[in-house]
């Protein structure tokens, strides 16, 4: 893009930060009506594993019902508690929001169609999502009420055990890819195992994919793991004393993040936009296809697993977190360097 | 134009953030301050070419030393006078410090100008090998050269670990816990049994 706005008769300088502004709205704009439909989407799984008809009155088949709500939103009044920290408390959802767009600047939605194309992709990923707890945890400080603060200790205990283990299996996906370039993660994945696009189909990275995603669901704080805001026990967590838009950031932030984490399940262990097959005739469909369709179908596990699993108490997601993934996700690490170096991977 | 504005700006907004660390009245608030100072040092690193000690900055520091820190103020319980009588005693420590920290400053940068250090070559590029990305340099010299003292900083950072976890683990009786195996290895047969007793009979468990 940079070199069409050097056409135009632009310096390459200005030329590169008009394309990256374009690349940004480009990616920014689609995923805010995606993260509108997906809760849409989300809803209506939600309530037909429940046999019931979810959404169905605003628009065609309730396809207008998350505009609805967003109007509904928009138009309610902004209410800030009088003890609260004013100006942290307007912040804390506008970062939620701001750090779930950040990662997409380094997903690959095409081969060469990504917008910040550098080779610490996967590092910035960990990076940007380390950044996502300081919605949370300032939300609950700033709003002053007990259930947000406890709600924003567990959510920053949460997602600090979590992160470890997340850290481990990207490690071995970085070994096995040899690059933390996500462009090139993906392309390494080209018929990894037999015809088969993608790190899952290898025995020694399927099960650190299950806990990829396992864990995805526990950083995103969805269900079964969303005791940040359980409420049975915190009213609605740290997003308690949020009314009005700052609560539909935080909503859109966590559509987001969750759309995001498919987005990284697909792309570092789903091949990302490659057809599933190494098969000639596959790759007449456009890859950013491939990839919608895959981020489409871990977002149907996310709802489906939603809907289905109850929530755990606080003490088994620590187990879970710092008891079972992070000893089994750093065993894998020495096995699978301990393969690769076996094999001659490296050389 | 584009390096140089983002410079000033990254430059500026790390000297502000810092100076708002020290001036800010509510510790959770300095400690706030303190992120974003972290995270345009990052900035200014991703400028200067070494991205990769950029994005351990972000991760390490603002994603779980910071997070930690915010952890530990958000829960204190702060009285202001006494912190205010503590400046006062502490006040020749402070300056004591501030005085050492500024000679090493001015010693650096005489070092540098004197051509002692090589960080980087004069022109301003990053002094990576040619060729190689900043991770791939880093771990060349890291494992080859500085093999050693790497692993001394790992064994270090392992004792430290475990005395954290020594000096802080407690054995605490009289809890009922949960034993996940034990639990997942109980089997119907195990818990419950079907009896038929006869009228005015009881059961013996």
């Amino acid at each position: 893009m940079t070199e069409f706005f050097q056409t135009i008769g632009m310096t390459y300088e200005w030329a590169w930060f008009v394309a990256t502004i374009c690349g940004i709205l480009l990616i920014a704009l689609p995923l805010m009506l995606a993260v509108a439909m997906i809760i849409y989407v989300d809803r209506k799984i939600w309530a037909a594993m429940a046999l019931r008809r979810g959404p169905n009155v605003v628009g065609p088949f309730g396809l207008l019902q998350s505009f609805a709500d967003g109007l509904k939103v928009f138009l309610q009044e902004t209410i800030i508690p009088s003890a609260a920290n004013k100006g942290l408390f307007l912040i804390a959802p506008i970062i939620t929001f701001t750090v779930a767009l950040l990662a997409w600047a380094v997903i690959p939605f095409n081969s060469g169609a990504i917008l910040a194309d550098i080779n610490v992709g996967l590092l910035y990923v960990l990076a940007i999502s380390s950044l996502g707890v300081y919605g949370t945890v300032i939300a609950g400080w700033a709003s002053n009420s007990k259930y947000p603060f406890f709600s924003a200790m567990r959510a920053s205990a949460q997602m600090i055990s979590y992160e470890v283990s997340i850290g481990f299996i990207l490690i071995c996906v970085v070994l096995w890819a040899g690059s933390f370039n996500m462009g090139e993660i993906v392309e390494a994945q080209k018929s990894h195992v037999w015809i088969i696009n993608g790190f899952v189909a290898n025995p020694l990275l399927f099960p650190m994919w299950v806990m990829f995603l396992i864990s995805g669901m526990a950083e995103t704080q969805r269900a079964p793991f969303d005791l940040t805001e359980a409420e049975s026990e915190l009213v609605a967590g740290y997003q308690t004393e949020y009314s009005s838009m700052s609560f539909a950031l935080y909503w859109l932030g966590e559509y987001a993040n969750v759309l995001l984490m498919c987005a990284l399940n697909a792309t570092l262990f789903f091949g990302g936009y490659l057809p599933p097959l190494d098969i000639p005739v596959l790759y007449l469909v456009p890859g950013w296809l491939w990839l919608f369709a895959k981020i489409f179908f871990f977002f149907f596990v996310f709802s489906w697993v939603k809907a289905t699993v109850p929530r755990y108490r606080y003490d088994q997601l620590m187990r879970l977190g710092w008891k079972v993934f992070l000893p089994v996700s750093l065993g894998f690490v020495v096995v699978v360097s301990g393969y690769l170096m076996y094999t001659g991977h490296f050389a | 134009m584009i390096q140089v504005i983002a410079f000033y700006l990254f430059a500026t907004l790390t000297i502000a953030a810092g100076a708002l660390t020290i001036l800010a009245r509510n510790p959770v608030h300095s400690v706030l301050w303190l992120i974003v100072a972290f995270f345009n040092a990052a900035g200014l690193m991703v400028l200067a070419g070494a991205e990769f000690i950029a994005m351990l900055l972000v991760i390490v520091y603002v994603g779980a030393v910071a997070v930690l820190f915010l952890f530990v103020v958000m829960m204190l319980d702060i009285d202001f006078a006494e912190l205010r009588a503590g400046f006062v005693k502490n006040f020749p420590l402070g300056l004591l410090l501030a005085i050492v920290l500024v000679c090493e400053l001015v010693l650096g940068i005489g070092a540098e100008r004197a051509g002692g250090i090589q960080l980087g070559t004069p022109d301003g590029t990053a002094a990576t090998a040619a060729g190689a990305s900043n991770i791939e340099a880093i771990g060349a010299l890291l494992y080859s050269k500085y093999l050693f003292l790497f692993e001394a900083a790992g064994i270090i950072l392992l004792v430290a670990m475990i005395g954290a976890i020594v000096l802080t683990h407690r054995q605490r009786g009289g809890v009922r816990g949960q034993n996940i195996s034990r639990q997942v290895a109980r089997r119907p047969e195990d818990a419950t049994v079907n009896m038929q007793p006869e009228v005015g009979k009881g059961v013996q468990l």
